[in-house]
């Protein structure tokens, strides 16, 4: 008769908190819910902008508050690293030949911080001119 | 000269005795050239000689020797006191495995996913000797290299959050697997191993926690191999939706 | 010899989900902070002027085709790519009963929302 008895160990519920890896993987996770409230607050503002003018208008000074200011800090910090994790991972999804070598990953994470300066400059000087 | 010691915890479990694993705590002469191996070693022959653990090569190759230390998956042999010393080593088996005694694990689950994925060429038609051998450009062999680099040690199921929360997950050394042979120009078994991929458990139990890739004592990078997949089972989805299979 | 019992192998229809989560995600690493940026914060710290954003001026650009759609996308995408992650980060966090119907509310919000937001536009133009 065998003697055998495997033990399987339970995950704790808290599993992410107990490796640094596991937390920053969270967060990063976790950086969907405040961009999820930014795009329903520019949903909101397309609802004041099919109300009129001083709908809009009224979206527009509400984005103005201490809280709208604080909200928005937060959630450009969490966008911005949602940015930084994403050109981290987005190499590993990409199999570019050349010349008989693989394209390095630092090549391609590269090329994504330029293309994000220029679509970021792009677009703060389409909005001003 | 007083000798140097350093304090080993080794979780232990004996089934035939035991209830629950318990900690034990050992104390093991230091020398900064120590692998924690060696340090299990010295336990087994001049302490207790009851401790079990796998191990083998000594040098990274075979696989054996892995286990959590201080709760990171590593091999026992490429792990050295040197970087934990004078803070104490915490010794435990490979995470979601069960524990078959002391450092031994139960590693059936990881074997049979291996076995499960046709880990061996599926050339298009077969070669007969007289033909000669196949012939790769060193661009074809880079292709699929990397993943072929694997030394089946487990280390990347330990680490790998989706595995721990569902065993049904493929994982990311078969998975790697499955790129190795997907990629050797040498091989034409894809269409049979897409449908395996193309499951829940198959890559799309991956959320690219990217762990596993960390934890590589060989930088097969699986968690690139996976996302390389999700690609491939993404464009074989548009394909089915004009071709029902 | 053949086995007598074959796996059955069902595809997942997660590349569906997972297509709209890599395109929203990239959008959202390239653009969001700089929308973050106009909307939120250049106007109250004083560096842009806030005529940029008048009414006369968005309610022309999205009263235009090409307008109303880009709109649309810059609102509504990212919501398939936050919904995507909030939906297996639930799994992550435990939460592992009623995974269809965790489906069907992170994905019908965002469906909703890109279907409040099309209609809208599409009522203005």
């Amino acid at each position: 008769m065998s003697k055998r008895k495997p033990y399987t160990r339970e995950l704790p519920v808290d599993w992410w908190l107990k490796q640094i890896f596991y937390t920053k993987y969270m967060i990063r996770e976790g950086t969907s819910l405040l961009i999820t409230v930014y795009s329903l607050i520019l949903a909101w503002g397309v609802l004041r902008l099919s109300q009129g003018e001083g709908a809009f208008n009224g979206w527009l000074d509400a984005l103005q508050s201490p809280l709208a200011i604080i909200l928005h800090l937060l959630m450009l910090i969490f966008a911005l690293y949602h940015t930084v994790t994403w050109f981290s991972l987005a190499p590993k999804a990409a199999d570019l030949w050349f010349n008989g070598k693989k394209i390095e990953d630092k090549v391609i994470v590269a090329g994504h911080y330029g293309a994000f300066a220029v679509v970021t400059i792009f677009c703060l000087l389409i909005i001003t001119l | 000269m007083s000798e140097l010691t350093i304090d080993i915890d080794v979780l232990r479990y004996r089934p035939e005795i035991d209830e629950q694993p318990f900690t034990q705590t050992f104390s093991v002469p230091y020398t900064a050239d120590m692998s924690i191996l060696e340090a299990l070693q010295y336990i087994k022959d001049n302490i207790d000689s009851s401790v079990s653990f796998r191990w083998s090569c000594r040098m990274a190759i075979c696989g054996s020797c892995g286990m959590m230390i201080n709760g990171v998956p590593k091999l026992g042999c490429k792990a050295f006191l040197r970087d934990y010393y004078p803070q104490k080593v915490s010794l435990e088996p490979l995470a979601n495995f069960p524990i078959e005694r002391d450092l031994v694990v139960v590693m059936d689950d990881f074997i049979k996913k291996l076995e499960e994925i046709k880990p061996y060429l599926i050339p298009e038609k077969e070669k007969c000797l007289s033909e000669g051998a196949y012939q790769q450009t060193p661009e074809q062999m880079a292709k699929y290299k990397q993943y072929s680099m694997c030394i089946n040690c487990g280390l990347c199921y330990a680490a790998c959050p989706q595995y721990a929360l569902d065993n049904k997950f493929l994982g990311p050394a078969a998975l790697a697997l499955i790129s190795r042979y997907n990629r050797d120009s040498r091989d034409n078994g894809e269409a049979l191993r897409m449908k395996i991929v193309n499951q829940e458990e198959g890559v799309w139990g991956c959320t690219f926690v990217g762990y596993c890739s960390v934890v590589c004592p060989k930088d097969v990078d699986p968690a690139a191999a996976i996302q390389l997949l999700k690609v491939e089972s993404s464009k074989d989805y548009l394909i089915g939706m004009f071709k029902p299979d | 010899m053949t086995k007598t019992t074959e796996k059955t192998y069902q595809r997942s229809h997660e590349p569906v989900f997972w297509g709209l989560f890599g395109a929203g995600g990239m959008l959202t690493a390239f653009l969001t902070p700089v929308m973050i940026l106009i909307t939120g914060l250049l106007i109250p710290f004083g560096l842009m002027d806030s005529e940029n954003l008048s009414y006369t001026k968005v309610h022309g650009f999205a009263t235009t085709w090409y307008g109303a759609l880009i709109v649309l996308v810059l609102v509504a995408l990212p919501l398939w790519h936050t919904l995507h992650r909030i939906f297996h980060a639930l799994h992550d966090i435990g939460v592992k009963r009623g995974r269809d119907w965790q489906q069907v509310i992170c994905y019908g919000f965002a469906f909703a929302v890109s279907m409040f937001v099309g209609t809208l536009l599409l009522q203005m133009s």
